[in-house]
């Protein structure tokens, strides 16, 4: 069973689907990482690059018109500049501030390329010759796929491969920023290692499975820095509604201007709202809010699900995980602990329950393993056997070993054992003793309720049966409560008979099961549920699950894993913790709330903005439009000017929410909605109006209009 | 307000409310093509029909074919409409000689542009007149090109409809249907039994039916007065049934002989608003989750409210620069008070203002009272009505396509808040879909704006072919913001496919009947095609199911978005154009300013 690396343990209150320490988390506003977003905001001013942006793009059009006429007005003096002026500026504060938050979001991308492109060094590798065993020293960037290289203690591992000889500690934590070793080797799931990672000890041998400048590092590389960076569907769906209304505002504006000739000639008084104020107006309607903060949106989800130690290939998969309506989940190591645990001794006739549970604590004091620290807790428990101190024994442990597949102790003349049912059975009858005809029932009991039957003997004398069983994890029933509520199946995987299965699967809730599952079969379920309409995100490390992990909207691989698996897959994760699926999915729904909150609270600020700036405009024309300043601003100058300021610091200030995203619950869509509504709905068409009160009390004390 | 006019207002909308499900069962089963208590009668019409036309009944139709159906039975019925209008001088049933040399005196010609406005108006389902039918058209014309088109225009955007909410329906489906059944089944089955009875029944009432020419009298007085005449309550049902609006005389439904009594204006209510409601019922059936369909239901009803609860009461307070004055502006027993001004005696506030309130939620456009003589925000209701897209209940076929335009934009931009991409009655709702969305939202604000603000600024020659009267804005009847809001009301009446005219407008010059005839046919097609578009990308699509994480769109919550949504993005469209039209004319009003008509246009004949 590969259980390889140990999951940093989950800080969960049961509450959050979300873990609060994360291995690569940052500060918010940390000092290079602003020094250069804020230099990249003017890089970013270019029309062209901002074309991309439809909605900056026109604001900064805007900001340009204005700062033509105010450039002319200066030239010739013949009008006060002093209010275009100001408006001018904050025009180009407002694409400034998008930029910032575009910038911000990407520069915490680059820092965490930076760090990983310091792997990157240029190694040496030792390629090995022919079989002959000759070894060539050249730059790990002339290797080629298929090259096999030799790393010893030490060595930087010069590109992604297989081992295919020799075993070895490897410090991944470049990749994954955990700092415990691992253990790679031949054979197998644990098989695989990454260019850039170092050997620590003892060697492997190691087959190049990838050419320069396509390393699992350079993808990495290159998806954190957001080089690759593509628009996911859903934001391209965005762009298009926030494009559209911009649309319609440019409309609504432009045609004001003849609506407001009509009424100057009829009113006989006023004068047509200048280009400057007409600007203002369309800046404020159009939805810069989200307009600025979209594409930092995006780049803040991948950056957090990085945060979460999950490299995910693509946004369109992080899009995808708040879509998922079906969970995968394998049986071991995410529903279950992996580890078995004891909970019953059952002795063969004519013995005592407390002589069996005896001899399996004095062969169990030695093993470390989690099997055989909980046959002490469950001897300690049962029948009050305190743990006696090894040294005082004076006894001769027996580790386990594949060949014998037992362990045990002799101590005092006795020679206890404990293990696999047949190999304890073959020990018995070498030492003399007999086997009940009814034993091996017992066992076959135990393996048939999923359980694993570990047999005790104290030489030619058979004692009994521990039975090890699947533990479920702590808060799992709980978690998965909380999946249910946000409309998500959970389906356990495993391979085991099913009844067993049914009987974990009842144990820790999931909804569904399947059991003795095959990859074909686990390729066919998914297909089922997609041709049903469902989103099925799955995990997988093994070659076998490659197929499954392609066809699943979100497949995550395991970092542990092969790489088939991880080729297949469109995420990674770094832990190769299963139970990441969760956050992942948790991370998804997110990115898609706060994409949604921004845009509802940009379309609801608009009501506020005409409230501030009609009347302002039609002061002198129609002066009865004063009842409509309701916020009861001081001159129609500052009432624009403040919707103006407030349009372009609501950027600011909702920068630190589109990076960090907004708070998520696991709870029905229905209590999500509302809350949401009434927080970014209501709450943004509120909020405006005392911000624009508040600057417009500035801006007329500080006489700036 | 009086407690028995609320009471009419309530009444209205529980009757309603209860003819809702029986229409919606009976229109689904036909279009399901399932078998209704009028097949004995109908369906062997409906076969000879088929046969005669060349229609396969069971071939279906992707919605570009369909859309292309569509634009050709148009494009067809819109020549036929014209060159009749044109020939009508030398056709039958013409008894009062129009067109012809022994025309009356005071008939109006009909020119090209004349006759293009009018063609594409019927062929729209929109009935904006800038004619009036008993000084210009023929009888045959009115039965043969207008009547007719009632009814097809009717059908076919019931057919659109239909089409919309298979595309819900449907799952991963390449069609949509059949634009040749669904137009012929919504004709037979649905319009000429409802018509039929509707005209009964305003026959019953009063309402007149004959082929004489129109009569002239002497009145007591000893005047002489010209009785107009004809096929009224033919064209009085179907023009109600079918959302026409389009009146066979000037006045409309303030017309005794369209309109006889408060009980055929209670029913003309009824009957605009009918089937519009049973296709939410219809939505709801089809898409195999009544609660959906009841949602539209209540969104609309909600909506509806709030329009007549701000007409009525604006009505009733009248004029406080004539309160000033010392007249008696309160209802009493013996008289309505408030604002009477354009409103039929036998009718009365509360009845007109329900009325202005329905057709324009509608796209019908029938009026029983002068809107432009109504206060500023009680004429602002049907002005802004129009303006959010008639969504309200809507016109047969329109009103649901715009409401569920809408919830596809309000699931859009809310539904990502639950953290699911948006999805509505199990569509995923993605760029293909937003993209035609928002394509007829900003093609119907464009339509509008800026035509109106051509219209507000344009110079033409005085007595130029144009537009005689000169500049574009002296076509208008008031001055001031009230002015505008006239050239406002045309567009949008125009761009709404409403037909209904704020009046005060001259609208029969070239310029307004070319603008105006643009603005229906891009308010007719460019809303009906994108939402075809619609149809076909959700049809092919598979079904995601409804769970615990699915946005709820059945309750109270759904609608209050809704709602919001709808209100949210026609208040921000045209807030500007209306703050300086009926909203600073409320507040000049309140300040003692009044503007007063400029001219005085032959509105009654």
């Amino acid at each position: 069973m590969a259980t390889a690396v140990a999951p940093p343990p989950v800080v969960n209150d049961g509450t959050e689907l979300l873990p609060k320490k994360l291995v690569r988390a940052r500060p918010l506003f940390d000092p290079p990482i602003l020094k250069r977003a804020i230099r990249e905001s003017f890089v970013k001013l270019n029309p062209v690059t901002l074309m991309s942006n439809p909605v900056m793009f026109v604001v900064e059009v805007g900001a340009a018109l204005t700062s033509v006429f105010v450039t002319r007005d200066a030239i010739t003096g013949e009008h006060p500049i002093g209010f275009t002026l100001q408006i001018t500026l904050w025009l180009w504060f407002t694409v400034l501030f998008a930029n910032f938050a575009e910038a911000m979001a990407e520069a915490r991308g680059k820092a965490q390329a930076d760090t990983l492109r310091k792997a990157k060094t240029e190694t040496m590798a030792k390629r090995l010759l022919n079989s002959g065993g000759k070894v060539e020293e050249l730059a790990a960037s002339r290797l080629r796929a298929g090259d096999i290289v030799l790393c010893e203690a030490g060595d930087n591992i010069p590109g992604d491969g297989e081992v295919i000889e020799g075993i070895a500690t490897v410090d991944e934590s470049v990749i994954t920023g955990e700092s415990a070793p691992v253990i790679r080797e031949s054979g197998g799931d644990r098989s695989a290692v990454t260019g850039g990672t170092k050997v620590l000890s003892d060697w492997i041998k190691i087959r190049i499975t990838s050419n320069p400048g396509e390393t699992f590092l350079d993808r990495m590389i290159a998806l954190v820095e957001g080089a690759e960076r593509q628009k996911t569907p859903n934001e391209i769906a965005l762009n298009i509604l926030i494009a559209g209304l911009t649309l319609i505002f440019l409309l609504a504006v432009v045609t004001l201007d003849p609506f407001a000739l009509y009424a100057v000639r009829s009113a006989g008084a006023g004068e047509v709202p200048s280009v400057a104020v007409l600007v203002s107006l369309l800046v404020c309607l159009i939805p810069t809010t989200i307009g600025g903060l979209l594409s930092a949106i995006g780049i803040a989800g991948m950056d957090r699900v990085m945060q979460h130690n999950v490299l995910a290939m693509s946004g369109k998969a992080v899009e995808a995980s708040g879509d998922v309506n079906t969970l995968l989940l394998d049986k071991t190591g995410t529903i279950t602990l992996g580890n078995r645990q004891a909970v019953e001794f059952i002795p063969v006739d004519g013995i005592e329950p407390a002589e069996l549970a005896d001899a399996a604590q004095l062969s169990s004091l030695a093993d470390e393993t989690p099997e055989g620290r909980s046959i002490v807790v469950l001897a300690k428990a049962q029948f009050n056997l305190r743990g006696r101190e090894v040294h005082d024994l004076d006894a001769h442990f027996i580790p386990f070993s594949a060949y014998t597949r037992m362990s045990g102790v002799d101590l005092d003349g006795r020679q206890l054992r404990k293990g696999a049912t047949e190999a304890i059975v073959r020990f018995v009858r070498e030492q003399g003793g007999s086997v009940p005809h009814n034993f091996m029932d017992v066992s076959d009991r135990i393996s048939r309720s999923g359980g694993t039957p570990l047999a005790v003997a104290d030489g030619g004398r058979l004692l009994g049966t521990i039975h090890l069983k699947d533990v479920v994890k702590g808060g799992m029933k709980e978690r998965l409560g909380q999946l249910r509520n946000m409309g998500i199946r959970s389906v356990m995987i495993t391979g085991d008979n099913p009844l067993t299965a049914a009987a974990i699967a009842a144990e820790a809730g999931v909804d569904d099961f399947l059991a003795q599952a095959t990859p074909e079969q686990k390729l066919q379920y998914i297909k089922r549920e997609q041709t049903e309409g469902r989103l099925v995100a799955m995990t997988g490390d093994g070659t076998n699950d490659a197929p499954a992990l392609a066809q699943a909207d979100v497949g995550v691989a395991m970092n542990t894993g092969t790489m088939a698996a991880k080729e297949a897959g469109n995420m990674v994760d770094l832990d190769s913790n299963p139970t990441k699926l969760i956050e992942v999915v948790a991370i998804g729904k997110q990115l898609l709330i706060t994409r949604g909150a921004l845009t509802t609270f940009s379309i609801a600020n608009d009501v506020a903005k005409y409230f501030a700036i009609i009347p302002a405009m039609f002061m002198a024309t129609y002066p009865a439009l004063g009842y409509l300043n309701i916020m009861h601003l001081h001159t129609p100058q500052s009432a624009v000017l403040s919707a103006v300021i407030f349009n372009a610091l609501i950027i600011i200030a909702l920068v630190p929410l589109a990076l960090r995203g907004v708070k998520y619950r696991p709870q029905a869509a229905e209590i999500m909605l509302r809350r949401n509504l009434l927080i970014y709905g209501i709450g943004g068409i509120i909020a405006p109006f005392p911000g624009i009160w508040l600057i417009d009390q500035i801006v007329h004390w500080l006489h700036l209009a | 307000m009086t407690a028995i006019g609320i009471l009419n207002i309530v009444v209205f909308l529980l009757v309603l409310l209860a003819l809702t499900k029986p229409l919606g069962v009976f229109m689904t089963k036909l279009f399901q093509g399932e078998r209704t208590f009028l097949h004995p009668v109908i369906r062997p019409i409906e076969k000879l029909t088929y046969r005669l036309c060349g229609i396969r009944e069971d071939t279906e139709q992707r919605w570009t074919q369909y859309a292309a159906s569509l634009i050709a039975f148009s494009l067809a019925s819109f020549l036929f409409a014209y060159i009749i209008q044109r020939l009508q001088g030398i056709l039958p049933f013409n008894p009062n000689h129009f067109s012809t040399a022994h025309a009356p005196s005071g008939a109006t010609p009909m020119t090209p542009d004349l006759a293009f406005n009018t063609a594409v108006s019927f062929v729209t389902n929109t009935n904006w007149q800038n004619y009036f039918g008993e000084t210009t058209l023929s009888y045959f014309v009115q039965m043969a090109a207008l009547t007719v088109q009632n009814f097809v225009s009717a059908a076919a955007g019931v057919a659109v409809s239909v089409a919309l909410i298979r595309g819900f329906a449907r799952r991963q489906a390449n069609s949509i249907g059949n634009f040749w059944v669904d137009l012929t089944r919504a004709t037979l089955y649905v319009f000429l039994p409802l018509s039929l009875l509707g005209a009964l029944f305003l026959c019953s009432q009063g309402a007149i039916q004959n082929f004489k020419a129109n009569t002239t009298v002497k009145t007591v007085e000893g005047a002489s007065q010209i009785i107009p005449q004809g096929p009224v309550a033919s064209q009085e049902s179907i023009k109600m049934v079918g959302t026409n609006g389009g009146g066979f005389f000037n006045a409309n439904s303030a017309h005794p002989f369209e309109n006889p009594t408060p009980l055929t204006n209670f029913v003309q209510m009824l009957m605009i608003f009918v089937i519009p409601a049973g296709l939410t019922y219809q939505f709801g059936r089809m898409v195999a989750d009544r609660r959906q369909g009841w949602a539209l239901f209540a969104a609309m009803s909600v909506l509806f409210l709030a329009g007549v609860f701000v007409c009525y009461p604006a009505e009733q307070a009248g004029n406080p620069q004539l309160t000033k004055l010392g007249l008696e502006t309160k209802a009493t027993s013996v008289q309505p008070g408030g604002n009477m001004e354009g409103k039929e005696v036998r009718f009365g506030i509360p009845a007109s203002s329900l009325f202005a309130t329905v057709t324009t939620d509608a796209s019908c456009g029938a009026i029983n009272g002068w809107h432009d003589s109504y206060t500023p925000i009680g004429g602002l209701v049907p002005l802004f009505n129009m303006q959010l897209g008639e969504v309200v209940f809507g016109g047969v076929g329109a009103g649901i396509k715009g409401m569920l335009l809408f919830a596809i934009l309000a699931v859009f931009i809310a539904g990502l808040m639950v953290g699911r991409t948006p999805e509505y009655i199990g569509k995923k709702i993605e760029q293909k879909e937003v993209k035609m969305a928002m394509l007829a939202l900003i093609l119907m604000a464009a339509n509008v704006l800026v035509f109106s603000g051509i219209s507000s600024v344009a110079n033409f020659k005085k007595n130029g072919y144009w537009n005689p009267p000169g500049p574009a804005a002296a076509n208008i009847n008031n001055d001031g913001p009230h002015g505008f809001t006239e050239i406002l009301y045309a567009y949008t009446s125009t761009n709404a496919n409403n037909g209904s005219a704020f009046a005060g407008l001259n609208g029969n010059t070239p310029w307004y009947n070319l603008t105006l005839g643009l603005a229906t046919l891009i308010g007719r097609f460019f809303f009906i095609i994108p939402m075809l578009a619609v149809a076909g990308a959700l049809a092919a699509k598979k079904k995601v199911p409804v769970t615990s994480g699915t946005l709820p769109t059945h309750g109270a919550l759904f609608v209050g978005l809704l709602i919001g949504t709808v209100v949210i993005v026609g208040a921000l469209t045209y807030f500007p154009a209306l703050s300086l039209g009926p909203i600073v004319e409320h507040f000049l009003m309140r300040e003692g300013k009044l503007f007063s008509s400029l001219f005085s246009l032959p509105i009654w004949s």
